[in-house]
């Protein structure tokens, strides 16, 4: 299987992204924004169109419209009274403007395709040397400020008393959490980066009781996803998304009945 | 004793209401004080004065040795952690350890994280999900989280008046141990008065313009708050 070239390029970028996705994950789920995670993808929807529409890469695409738009996102997103309201209005103008794009660009309903749900196969060497610097920029960026950004998550009352300056935190992660979201739509596509941002870290949170604990479960748990979704998708030549979903729900399921039953 | 906190005519107004006026008063070091008052009397305003997150319009705040070397701990009157919050009580305390900024913790501050631990009455509850803990062993491990920074004033914001009489007096006497055998310095915000005077020995009593500030044995036995 690894002969080939691009299914060689597909491991390599799968593996820095998993990591960097279980990592960044957990920080979602402990802040509460698996939600914000999902809209963050939609307007990455949009970016990627427009990247078509303008005849650059879609990544790129993305990458210019999830940075820009996280923090106005977080801040209108910030009181959980409106929360849904706010993420229900941009998720939907954010779609609308993907479709727009995709159609003016008079691109077939393939490319729409890739964009929404994946083409981690057939990815090019430069794109893996561009994912792994996103990824390495991501871990450098968690790693900078472990301690403040794993307080400001598991106890944002406790770290503003503290005097931590949590708005900074807060705007650092979202700019984090942007980047992230648009390297994992790379392979699960922006309609599925709930599979890789945020189903290991929910794995993590049933199954440890430390940060450190909860991500490595969460990376242990992507990476094992792409992985066997890589290689089944391989061996059958059915869709790999379907594939790493598949096994995410498949580990989700087991650690919720694991903590059911521990919780008793 | 020596003087940790020393306010002089301190006053607070926001653009059209002044909330505090003509406030003097001193904190030794190791004196518990208890900070009373009726509701909306400013004396949450206060404690965002001393933890440095208001500025005073009036008069002066003067710390010992200064604002940037006296460390302040305080513990928050609100917390939201849902049943499912997964971190153990360890964790949860060890968030509030900055010596350094690595992701793994030296073998001194696992060391400090243990001494806090046994401390405040945690060591074997340690493992238990802050979900899981009670009431009482929720306030300790607020409490254990605060003072692993090495405060030289902690400051508790209603830390009991969610919990019941018997869990109340346990925390209390906690904290009145950490006075006695650290020389921690508290300042304990309450509508509480039997606790107050029962663990504290000063108090500072905010009022509609006015204030009383003395030894405990000096609050009049009378005194209701709303």
């Amino acid at each position: 299987m690894l002969t080939f070239d691009f299914m060689r390029h597909a491991f390599a970028a799968s593996t820095f992204i998993a990591i960097t996705c279980g990592l960044i994950g957990v920080f979602v789920v402990a802040r509460n924004m698996s939600f914000l995670a999902h809209t963050l993808s939609e307007i990455g929807f949009a970016g990627a169109s427009f990247g078509v529409f303008m005849g650059i890469a879609p990544l790129n695409g993305m990458l210019i419209f999830t940075l820009l738009s996280s923090i106005t996102i977080g801040q209108m997103s910030a009181k959980e009274s409106r929360r849904e309201a706010s993420i229900s209005a941009i998720s939907s103008l954010f779609i609308g403007l993907g479709i727009l794009f995709l159609s003016l660009s008079n691109r077939n309903a393939s490319y729409a395709t890739n964009i929404l749900f994946g083409s981690i196969i057939g990815i090019s060497l430069a794109d893996v040397y561009q994912l792994v610097i996103l990824s390495g920029a991501i871990m450098i960026g968690l790693l900078v400020f472990y301690r403040y950004l794993v307080f400001d998550s598991y106890d944002p009352i406790g770290a503003q008393a503290q005097g931590l300056k949590t708005n900074l935190l807060s705007i650092y992660f979202l700019i984090l959490l942007a980047i992230s979201v648009s390297i994992a739509a790379q392979i699960v596509g922006s309609l599925l980066v709930f599979i890789l941002v945020t189903i290991p870290a929910f794995i993590a949170k049933y199954l440890a009781k430390s940060v450190p604990g909860m991500l490595a479960i969460s990376v242990a748990a992507a990476l094992l996803g792409v992985w066997l979704g890589l290689w089944l998708g391989y061996l059958t030549n059915w869709p790999v998304t379907f594939f790493i979903a598949t096994i995410e729900f498949g580990f989700y399921f087991i650690a919720l009945l694991y903590h059911r039953r521990i919780s008793r | 004793m020596t003087e940790l906190v020393n306010a002089q005519h301190l006053g607070l107004a926001f653009s059209n209401r002044q909330v505090l006026k003509d406030l003097s008063f001193t904190i030794e070091r190791g004196s518990m004080t208890s900070l009373i008052g009726p509701n909306g009397v400013g004396k949450t305003t206060l404690v965002r004065l001393l933890i440095g997150n208001l500025q005073p319009t009036e008069g002066q705040l003067r710390f010992t040795p200064d604002k940037q070397t006296l460390n302040i701990g305080y513990v928050p009157q609100f917390r939201n952690l849902e049943a499912e919050y997964p971190l153990s009580i360890r964790s949860f305390v060890s968030l509030n350890q900055f010596e350094s900024r690595l992701p793994w913790k030296s073998r001194k501050e696992r060391q400090a994280l243990d001494q806090i631990l046994e401390q405040t009455h945690l060591t074997s509850l340690q493992k238990t999900t802050m979900g899981n803990a009670s009431g009482g062993e929720k306030q300790k491990a607020y409490l254990a989280q605060a003072l692993i920074s090495k405060p030289d004033l902690l400051i508790l914001d209603e830390s009991t008046a969610s919990l019941d009489i018997e869990t109340k007096e346990e925390v209390m006497a906690l904290v009145a141990e950490l006075n006695r055998e650290h020389g921690l310095t508290v300042i304990f915000v309450t509508h509480d008065l039997e606790l107050a005077r029962k663990y504290t020995d000063q108090y500072l009593l905010l009022k509609r313009d006015q204030y009383e500030a003395g030894p405990m044995s000096q609050l009049d036995p009378n005194l209701e708050l709303d």
